[in-house]
């Protein structure tokens, strides 16, 4: 078997898998729905989804200790794109009061072998990315707010994501108990 | 691999969003759908510099052994034709139900885990030239039958 089986590149045709389906999904929800705002809605739920369970597998792997401030918040990302999808983003734009920054992307696996059809410029393709980010940030008490400001998509030079601090979420009583 | 969690998760996504959409909780059409479009532009990437297949059964044992390595680590344990266009491809433990409990109590999610595979499956060989229909069978979790029915004519 293993003779046959290296006839591929395993790790790029993950990488492959993953963003065909992905871009199956998404054809799959312009199909339901009229709204491009409603789709770009539940991709990024999906994304919300996924960084909720992704945050614990990441802290499993990595056994990192907790952030006690953004700058380190952004080179933990930093290592989970490099870990999950395999690509480096670079950390960039810090705002004055480091509250606020950009990951900038060369290449977005997500948008590989896509391009955006004219009528579709509203679509947020990759906004699973954002979703995510927010989801697993969530998990570890950091309100974020999360948005794309470049998007290779859209014809701009890299994509770039841009990162804002919220809060800090505080360890509450869950509703409805004393 | 880190990936391999990655697309686990996208594909229980995938399940609740089809489900769970507009009351569709028994219609898998488009989950199915979802795994054909995925499987008709995956074999186009990985068939590349692959020989052409000299007949149908060399184009199933492509999809037993190397598409099902990929995609879900481990060849098919059994495959079985009448010769007359029925495969039956058999997997002892079928990766997206090797996470659920064993026992008959989750028998009945587990038609929700196998659909988009049957459209992986479809859409593959579609594009390789063989119209079929594929359906799925569970009996016990976490094993998993595929029926692939080629359509002639």
């Amino acid at each position: 078997m293993s003779r046959q089986a290296s006839r591929f590149d395993t790790k790029k045709v993950n990488a492959e898998f993953l963003t065909l389906t992905y871009g199956a999904l998404v054809t799959q929800m312009l199909r339901d729905f009229e709204n491009i705002e409603d789709v770009n809605k539940q991709l990024e739920r999906i994304g919300y989804n996924m960084g909720m369970r992704l945050i614990e597998d990441f802290l499993a792997r990595t056994s990192a200790p907790r952030c006690l401030e953004m700058r380190e918040t952004a080179d933990r990302i930093q290592q989970a794109f490099r870990i999950y999808l395999n690509v480096q983003p670079t950390i960039s734009n810090w705002s004055a009061s480091s509250d606020e920054f950009s990951l900038v992307f060369e290449t977005n696996p997500l948008t590989e072998f896509v391009e955006l059809p004219t009528d579709l410029t509203n679509l947020r393709y990759s906004s699973i990315l954002s979703g995510c980010i927010r989801g697993a940030l969530e998990m570890v008490q950091l309100d974020v707010q999360c948005w794309f400001a470049q998007d290779q998509l859209k014809g701009d030079n890299v994509t770039e994501l841009r990162i804002k601090f919220v809060r800090r979420l505080e360890d509450a009583i869950p509703a409805g108990e004393d | 691999m880190s990936e391999d969690i990655l697309f686990d998760f996208l594909h229980s996504e995938i399940v609740n969003y089809c489900l769970n959409n507009n009351n569709k909780e028994n219609d898998f059409s488009s989950l199915e759908y979802i795994g054909f479009n995925t499987g008709y532009r995956l074999i186009e990437r990985l068939t590349r510099d692959v020989p052409r297949f000299k007949d149908e059964l060399e184009t199933m044992k492509f999809i037993c052994t190397d598409f099902w390595t990929l995609i879900y680590k481990k060849q098919v344990d059994n495959l079985r034709t009448n010769n007359h266009g029925m495969y039956v491809v058999q997997d002892r433990a079928f990766r997206f139900l090797t996470r659920i409990s064993t026992g008959t109590k989750q028998l009945e999610y587990a038609p929700k885990f196998v659909f988009f595979t049957c459209g992986l499956v479809r859409g593959a060989l579609t594009n390789l030239g063989i119209n079929s229909t594929v359906t799925a069978e569970v009996q016990t979790i976490p094993a998993c039958k595929f029926h692939i029915e080629i359509n002639r004519n």
